[in-house]
């Protein structure tokens, strides 16, 4: 089970959080004007990486803020963890 | 007891103490600090099971959690009988029951023991290639199997011994109270470090503990008495929290560990009673020191697994810590030095050493020196090559190996015994290192599989990081740990150490023997009684993966994971195939390490806390009022209220016609109400509903719909202005967790620019639903001073109000489509308006109504329940409510979606009504509806989703699912079931007054 670093609350444990999957994919502002396939690009299309990943968590049972998190697939390790709308400390 | 197998000068347990216990029914004496196992060979038992698949005898082979045979059913009552607990880790306690488990009908004379003679017929994978065929024979082939095999007995009745979990939080957490645990532990707390110490023993100090031999000294005494001096210093330390009797069966990542105490289970009945028996600890350390040590490996050859062939280390525990001989004329036979300190140990003692069988050629290591200067005979370059004893090992026979190990020659010499030790070297416990996620590295020069590398702040010392002798499990050791804890600890620099060093190694996975292969019985795993041949054979058919051949043999599958066997079994696949073992690499050790009880796992979680109950402010006039009640979540919800001795059918009847002919009152509290504040809250509404917000009137109520992203219905509910920034949202009872959630999602990481804030009030305010033609006489009553009329007070709108001085707030909406209130009161006083309203309602013959009767009424009316009539794959269009979508808005959540091209696709399944031919035929839900029933295949074009006898109407209604229904109104379909083929006819979903003229009525 992961110890997060919640950015509000400090570490806590994974169960007192809920994962939302990939990050940054930022709602199309005029969704009216997009394409079948640009639409379908924003709501279906979502990487499964085995490594390092981007990814959104929600401090559910705690403050309920959204956050996010770089997180490798592959050993869980947690490499950040950074406010909404903050860029990723990691490329 | 025979006394002749106790020696008297032991200081380790209490022999001034005896316990009476019983085994398989015999009472029998032991003392205190004894184990199930080394009582019963202290009273010369050692046959104390059967078997899994020959039904062979099995004795005792160790002293710990690695124990494959003595696997025991512990007690005899019902509720707390525990099967497949092992002998070697039971302390006594006065009172103790135990049995023997696979064996039927007793251990000493069992019928599955004809497989034994018939074993050529029960080779690996016997039972898979046997039983499965033909498949509806399982049932036959399970009874027997279940019965001859029986691998324990499940307590019958709820077992009722009291679990516990606790979470601890720790700097440094220690797992095993060996010579390096002690040290480590030692080190740690001495810096201050927050530190936990473990060990599953009742007692700290390992195998170091009882170690009195001149070949392992520190500071010129006995290592034994120089460890003993370090634990009495342990309790020096505040910040050092020592857990004994406690077995970590978990590590996790982030080291995140389960570690399970145990607390009553060595006591006598009257300590244990009313006493917490186990406690899981959720252990989260910021560092790991694993020092758990390592297992002795038994040898492979002929008839291995007869019971008094036990592992020479556990001999020489039994005997040096517990005083009991297992033996009277014991011989011993190994691979490496370790067989001899039990040789020394039990000549010191005054039992007769036989003699030492040795594969390797002569070595003149400290300790053999030893042995030999003790008078006892060696046989060099020598293996057993068969066992006799049937009950018991009564005979060896010995042969000399060949010079490169794969045979042997010259003449068979036999010896008398009535106990073998075996020694096949050492296994780290590396089992808790990989469950964590580490990876292993295999050494070549003795064969074992060490911690590599790890993702986590934890190390690996002693044994278990394959430090095998004294000097370099204390130099190693402590360097390890003052690197790990970046400390500097020179309390152990200057020992002076004594340490007998092997010289020697030698290592032959499968002895050979005088027989050929298929002629001989080498025991890999005992417990589930897989032999080398086995896995030979399985790489003859052409396994190869090692998790392969483990399930195909079952070798390292039983209740022990094969903590002997597995090193052997990879051994025996690497020499075969002709790879490395380095290469071959491990099989998988998942937790827990020793099995767990239910009980520790589910902790207090138990009955009424297994989950939430959540209860409405008005849930004891509903118990009085003898309703009956349905779980909605984890709500309970009034179902319906049964009146003398009405079924369902008959309670919802007469309360869905007296809630349209006069009165009905419905407890509606566990709606979800989300209060939404802030400037910005209309344009919030407006982005989450299908329909248009802002022009709502303050003091109005709108219904709303809200859809996915992708366009599906997720859920409704009325909303209400209560002023110009404020807003108060209702959600289905079973949505309101996720709605809220997905609206702080939005409002989150969407629209953060948007000033509204959301405020979950579920359980703030009780609501009392009132509806039916005399409703509004009802409230009148209640509330005088309130203009109920319709230009004053029209339906979709709100009033403040009070109730005899009870703040209220008055909704006129409908779910029945009856003239109807909701009033939503604080909680503490929700009962008292319900029976104000009840009170006020009697000379109507108001009637409480529950969630049955409320589903019943809506459906009339044609009004959905999203989750019942729709799935997450209905939009607003399928469900013929276009109406709610706003073609203005510019955006909402899903709007993209309703025209994409499936979700615009003509024929996709829509919601229609359905009428049955015979109004008194009532579909089932779920029910499949075909167009035509001759040709086959028939294609399913959809299922009724809502479906009751409508008293109202008198006639069966049903809502349903149907492909471009809405084309179809009017059409004859079939709704084909079991015995018959019912025939509807597709309709619009409003039944019931189609005009809306009672809601107004
Ligand atoms: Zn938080």
């Amino acid at each position: 089970m992961f110890l997060i670093n919640c950015p509000y609350c400090g570490e806590r444990d994974q169960s007192e959080f809920s994962a939302g999957g990939e990050a940054h994919i930022i709602r199309p502002k005029q969704p009216t004007e997009l394409s079948d396939d640009q639409w379908a690009e924003y709501l279906f299309m979502r990487k499964n990486i085995k490594g390092v990943q981007f990814e959104r968590w929600n401090h559910a049972h705690g403050c309920r803020k959204w956050f996010n998190m770089v997180r490798d697939t592959s050993n869980d390790k947690i490499h950040a963890v950074y406010k909404m709308g903050e860029k990723p400390p990691i490329k | 007891m025979s006394k002749n197998l106790r020696i008297t000068n032991n200081k380790f347990i209490d022999q001034t103490t005896r316990i009476s216990f019983k085994f398989d029914g015999k009472t029998l004496y032991g003392f205190k600090g004894d184990t199930l196992a080394s009582a019963l060979l202290a009273n010369n038992i050692h046959l104390v099971g059967r078997s899994f698949k020959y039904h062979r005898p099995r004795g005792i082979m160790t002293c710990g959690s690695e124990e494959p045979n003595a696997i025991v059913q512990l007690g005899n009552d019902p509720s707390m009988t525990e099967p497949n607990t092992r002998a070697t880790e039971i302390e006594l306690y006065e009172g103790l029951e135990a049995s023997s488990q696979n064996c039927w009908p007793s251990v000493k004379f069992d019928i599955g023991a004809v497989n034994n003679f018939f074993s050529p017929l029960l080779p690996a994978a016997f039972y898979y290639k046997t039983f499965m065929w033909p498949a509806n024979f399982w049932k036959l082939y399970e009874y027997f199997i279940r019965k001859s095999a029986g691998l324990g007995k499940s307590p019958t009745e709820p077992d009722k011994d009291i679990y516990d979990h606790r979470y601890l939080h720790c700097d440094v957490l220690v797992v095993g109270g060996g010579i390096s645990g002690i040290m480590a532990a030692k080190t740690a707390a001495k810096n201050n470090f927050n530190t936990v110490l473990i060990d599953d023993k009742n007692i700290l100090g390992g195998n170091t503990l009882f170690q009195q031999n001149e070949c392992f000294k520190i500071n010129n005494s006995y290592s034994n008495e120089w460890l003993k001096k370090e634990i009495s210093t342990l309790n020096l330390f505040k910040n050092l929290n020592i857990k004994t009797r406690t077995s970590l069966a978990a590590y996790h990542s982030y080291n995140y560990l389960l570690a399970r105490e145990n607390l009553t289970d060595h006591l006598d009945f009257n300590e244990k009673k009313n006493k917490i028996r186990q406690r899981l600890w959720k252990i989260r350390a910021k560092k790991v020191i694993i020092a758990t040590g390592a297992i002795e490996r038994p040898l492979i050859f002929n008839n291995n697994d007869r019971p008094g062939i036990i592992l020479s280390s556990s001999i020489k525990k039994y005997i040096d810590y517990y005083g009991v001989k297992c033996g009277q004329k014991i011989s011993l036979f190994t691979n490496n030095d370790s067989a001899y300190e039990t040789a020394i140990s039990l000549s010191n003692s005054g039992v007769k050493v036989n003699s030492l069988i040795d594969i390797r050629d002569k070595t003149n290591s400290l300790i053999v020196t030893q042995a030999e200067k003790l008078g006892i005979k060696i046989h060099w370059k020598s293996t057993v090559v068969n066992t006799n004893g049937y009950k018991k090992i009564n005979s060896i026979e010995i042969m000399k190996l060949s010079d490169d190990g794969t045979a042997v020659v010259e003449s068979k010499t036999k010896e008398q015994c009535d106990c073998l030790g075996i020694s096949g070297g050492w296994t780290p416990r590396v089992h808790l290192f990989t469950q964590s996620g580490g990876k292993l590295k295999f050494r070549d020069e003795d064969n074992v599989f060490l911690p590599d590398k790890s993702d986590l702040d934890q190390i690996s010392i002693g044994s278990c990081n394959g430090d095998f002798e004294l000097d370099d499990v204390i130099k190693n050791s402590v360097n390890l740990t003052n690197k790990f804890l970046k400390v500097n600890n020179n309390d152990y620099e200057k020992l002076e150490i004594i340490s007998s060093k092997e010289i020697d190694k030698k290592n032959i996975w499968l002895l050979p023997s005088d027989k050929p292969l298929g002629k001989t019985k080498p025991f890999l795993d005992f417990q589930n009684d897989s032999t080398a041949n086995d896995v030979k054979l399985a790489l003859r058919e052409g396994f190869k993966s090692i998790e392969h051949v483990k399930r195909y043999t079952t070798t390292g599958m039983a209740t022990d994971q094969g903590k002997l066997s597995n090193m052997h079994a990879l051994g025996i696949i690497a020499e075969t195939a002709g790879v490395k073992m380095g290469e071959l690499g491990t099989t998988t050790f998942r937790p827990p390490y020793t099995p767990l009880t239910f009980g520790a796992i589910v902790g207090r979680n138990v009955g009424k806390f297994f989950d939430i109950t959540r209860k409405t402010p008005i849930h004891d006039w509903h118990v009085e009022n003898k309703a009956e009640f349905e779980n909605v979540g984890q709500w309970k919800r009034a179902w319906y209220y049964p009146k003398d001795n009405e079924n369902m059918y008959d309670a919802v009847q007469r309360e869905s016609k007296a809630a349209r002919d006069s009165a009905g009152i419905l407890d509606a509290s566990t709606l979800g109400k989300i209060d939404i504040q802030g400037s910005d809250a209309s344009e919030f509404l407006n982005r989450v509903y299908t329909n248009a917000w802002s022009k709502l009137e303050i003091g109005k109520c709108r219904y709303g719909l809200m859809l996915n992203e992708d366009g599906m219905v997720y859920d409704d509910g009325v909303t209400t202005r209560l002023s110009e920034n404020h807003y108060l949202m209702t959600t289905t009872t079973g949505g309101a967790a996720n709605v809220l959630s997905k609206l702080e999602d939005y409002l989150q990481t969407e629209w953060p620019e948007l000033d509204v804030y959301l405020t979950s009030v579920t359980d703030h305010y009780g609501t009392v639903s009132i509806c039916g033609p005399n409703s509004k006489k009802i409230l009148s009553k209640l509330i005088p001073d309130l203009d109920l009329s319709d230009k004053k007070f029209p339906h979709m709108s709100f009033k403040s109000a009070l109730i005899d001085n009870i703040k209220c707030r008055v909704m006129r909406i409908s779910f029945t489509g009856e003239h109807s209130y909701e009033i939503n009161i604080q909680s503490s006083y929700a009962k008292s308006v319900w029976e104000k309203c009840f009170e006020a309602g009697k000379e109507f013959n108001i009637t409480p109504y529950g969630t049955e009767t409320m589903h019943l009424l809506r459906a009339e009316k044609g009004f959905i329940i999203a989750g019942q009539d729709t799935d997450g794959t209905m939009t607003p269009v399928d469900l013929q409510m276009d109406w709610i979508i706003s073609k203005k808005k510019y955006d909402f959540i899903g709007k993209r979606s309703l025209y994409r091209s499936d979700t615009i696709r003509e024929d996709r399944k829509q919601l229609v009504g359905l009428l049955t031919e015979n109004p008194n035929e009532i579909l089932e839900e779920g029910a499949q509806i075909v167009a035509k029933t001759n040709k086959k295949p028939i294609e399913m074009l959809g299922h009724v989703t809502s479906s009751y006898f409508s008293p109202n109407l008198n006639k069966s209604i049903a809502l349903a699912v149907v492909k471009n229904g809405k084309k179809l109104k009017g059409q004859k379909m079939f709704v084909p079931m079991k015995n018959k083929t019912i025939n509807v006819t597709i309709t619009d979903t409003v039944f019931l007054d189609k005009e809306n003229k009672r809601l107004n009525a």
